[in-house]
């Protein structure tokens, strides 16, 4: 049932303007849909009509996979530092201040341990919401500690990827930890344990290029936009329109960038299926 | 000393290297005045570029690091070392221009050498795209690490780029990918890594070069990890304001020696590579010879393990318990 229809006026164009009530109801980014929004919450964030994956935060992405009461969370003491005393329109410390203010997190990343269906893994996600989800060297430390840890308790890692890159505010520093993580990833990988990238939307530059492509299984949800470089610069590049559905999940996959596209419903199954075919005690010859 | 091209800062001194430069063409003649007075001209000039280059600004250092007489990856390597063999392609796609790759020797070692190449005139600056590497160059790149490793052979990178290049094809090819999958490998190669920053040093694109034991940089060469432009055209919202950004993102060597980022800075000539290249390989030649000397002292073990704990200790953050 359609509950509010589009407005086309008279002269066959829709109504530029859809007012949207604060509260009960959300606008669909993809379709524009209004829909009641208990509605998309019951249906893990996802749009009802045209199955769009709302960015969701890094709490909510943990609950959907993490078995009840199993999610320990580690080093959330570790917080960002103005280590160059960056200003831009406004000082890096001021920014800090007000996105920690408007957040529960301390950076753009939760990590820690947990079991997904009886599968004990170490999980990290990305807060979107604070500051693009950007990589800086709190999210370099946490994911590489997350990564260690792994490496000492012999368990599989599982990052969910949600971000516009490298920090700008860290300049070089944020640089260094698309190095960091990838040097960790390489020790879990001689340590013979499986590690799942989920690529979420938006997943670009040097989160892309470090640990995020770097998954021995990379999973992407549904028209997740996944990209070294941003659509924009490509397009001012070029000079050239960008091919429909150019860096979304579903061009990636046709293009063997990544394994498979799953729906969130599923996603908590496929993680603990493929972590327990990936453990070394399983199948091995 | 004989520039061609002056950059906006260097008026100054233009017209004094211009007069230098018609004198020494004239010398064949032999006049006794003419030699004196190069002499003269000539200390003017050393003088007051030193004086120029001893306080230049972050975005004058981006404009040096830039400049189309630099000195380029293939032009260190025909000069730093001996008997260069290039090798080509990845043997997956094609063989990308942006990177060159090759055996070559420093002195009587043999090494494994590669670096980002840009070049000289429009014709060739399209061949090369401008040192903007592809996906397949980055794996061409790959594929020599690892035949340095199976032979044993130290490495040395030379970084000169704007950045991995942004295009369709890249993109469909998996940029990210073969960045990440560089710097996962380097982090793990068992022979001595050198990496040098010989010019611009642009992002994920220096980096998938840059995972090194020793990173060294040329004094007026950046690295940084997003262009003065394009952080001013993102945190500034507008281009024009790419001095304020470089000055913010401390792109140039003394800063990120400071931050620990490199190793070692690499003396140039008065006025930059470009005005005496021949002194720029000498020195560099020094410290590779150095370098690669303290790396042999090292076993395997000890390179990935030191390797590995260098890139873990960078970053700063603070901690609550």
């Amino acid at each position: 049932m359609i509950w509010f229809k589009k407005e086309i006026r008279a002269n066959g164009e829709e109504a530029k303007s859809v007012k949207v009530p604060l509260g009960l109801w959300v606008k669909c980014d993809h379709c524009g849909e209004i829909i009641f929004k208990k509605e998309v919450e019951r249906n893990l964030d996802v749009c009802p009509k045209c199955n769009y994956h709302f960015r969701i935060s890094a709490a909510a992405r943990i609950g959907m996979v993490a078995d009840e009461g199993t999610f320990k969370e580690c080093d959330a003491g570790v917080e960002p530092v103005d280590a160059l005393d960056f200003k831009d329109l406004k000082r890096y410390k001021d920014r800090i201040k007000a996105y920690q203010k408007d957040s529960a997190n301390k950076d753009a990343i939760i990590t820690g341990e947990a079991e997904i269906n009886g599968t004990r893994a170490m999980l990290a996600a990305f807060e979107f919401s604070f500051m693009g989800g950007s990589m800086g060297s709190v999210v370099g430390e946490k994911i590489t500690r997350v990564v260690e840890r792994a490496c000492e308790t012999g368990c599989g890692v599982v990052i969910f990827s949600s971000s516009g890159g490298a920090r700008m505010q860290e300049s070089i520093l944020s640089l260094m930890q698309m190095a960091k993580t990838s040097a960790a990833l390489g020790r879990l990988r001689a340590c013979g344990l499986p590690y799942i990238s989920v690529l979420t939307d938006p997943t670009m530059g040097g989160v892309t290029a470090s640990f995020a492509m770097l998954g021995d299984v990379i999973i992407a949800e549904p028209r997740a936009l996944i990209g070294f470089a941003g659509p924009r610069v490509i397009a001012e590049t070029i000079r050239q329109k960008l091919p429909e559905g150019f860096q979304r999940a579903e061009y990636l996959l046709e293009h063997g960038s990544i394994d498979m596209i799953v729906e969130r419903k599923l996603m908590k199954d496929t993680l603990s299926k493929l972590l327990a075919m990936l453990r070394r005690d399983t199948g091995a010859a | 000393m004989i520039c061609r091209h002056w950059l906006e800062f260097e008026k100054p001194v233009e017209e004094a290297e211009k007069r230098l430069a018609e004198l020494l063409s004239y010398n064949t003649e032999g006049q006794e005045r003419s030699a004196a007075e190069i002499a003269k001209l000539d200390k003017k000039v050393r003088h007051a570029l030193k004086d120029l280059y001893s306080k230049l600004t972050p975005s004058q250092v981006t404009q040096v690091a830039r400049h189309q007489d630099r000195p380029y990856t293939l032009d260190y390597i025909q000069n730093v070392f001996t008997e260069f063999v290039e090798l080509h392609g990845d043997r997956a796609f094609k063989d990308d221009p942006a990177i060159v790759c090759g055996l070559a020797k420093l002195g009587e070692t043999a090494v494994v050498v590669m670096g980002q190449q840009k070049g000289r005139n429009t014709k060739e600056k399209v061949h090369r795209n401008f040192g903007m590497p592809h996906p397949e160059g980055y794996r061409k790149a790959l594929r020599m690490m690892e035949l340095a490793e199976r032979f044993g052979r130290p490495i040395f990178t030379f970084i000169d780029t704007p950045g991995a290049y942004p295009g369709i094809g890249a993109e469909e090819r998996g940029q990210a990918e073969a960045i990440a999958a560089n710097l996962m490998r380097m982090s793990t190669l068992r022979v001595p890594v050198i990496a040098t920053v010989i010019g611009e040093g642009g992002s994920g694109g220096a980096l998938a070069i840059g995972v090194a034991d020793r990173v060294l940089m040329m004094e007026f060469s950046t690295y940084s990890v997003i262009s003065p432009e394009g952080c001013a055209a993102i945190l500034w919202k507008d281009a024009s304001k790419a001095d304020l950004a470089a000055k913010a993102l401390k792109i140039d060597a003394a800063e990120l020696l400071k931050l620990g980022v490199i190793d070692r800075i690499v003396k140039e000539p008065v006025g930059g590579a470009h005005r005496e290249p021949e002194t720029a390989y000498k020195n560099l030649k020094t410290v590779f010879i150095d370098t690669l000397a303290e790396l042999r002292e090292l076993t395997p073990e000890d390179l990935v393990g030191l390797r590995y704990e260098k890139f873990r200790a960078m970053g700063v953050f603070a901690e609550r318990k």
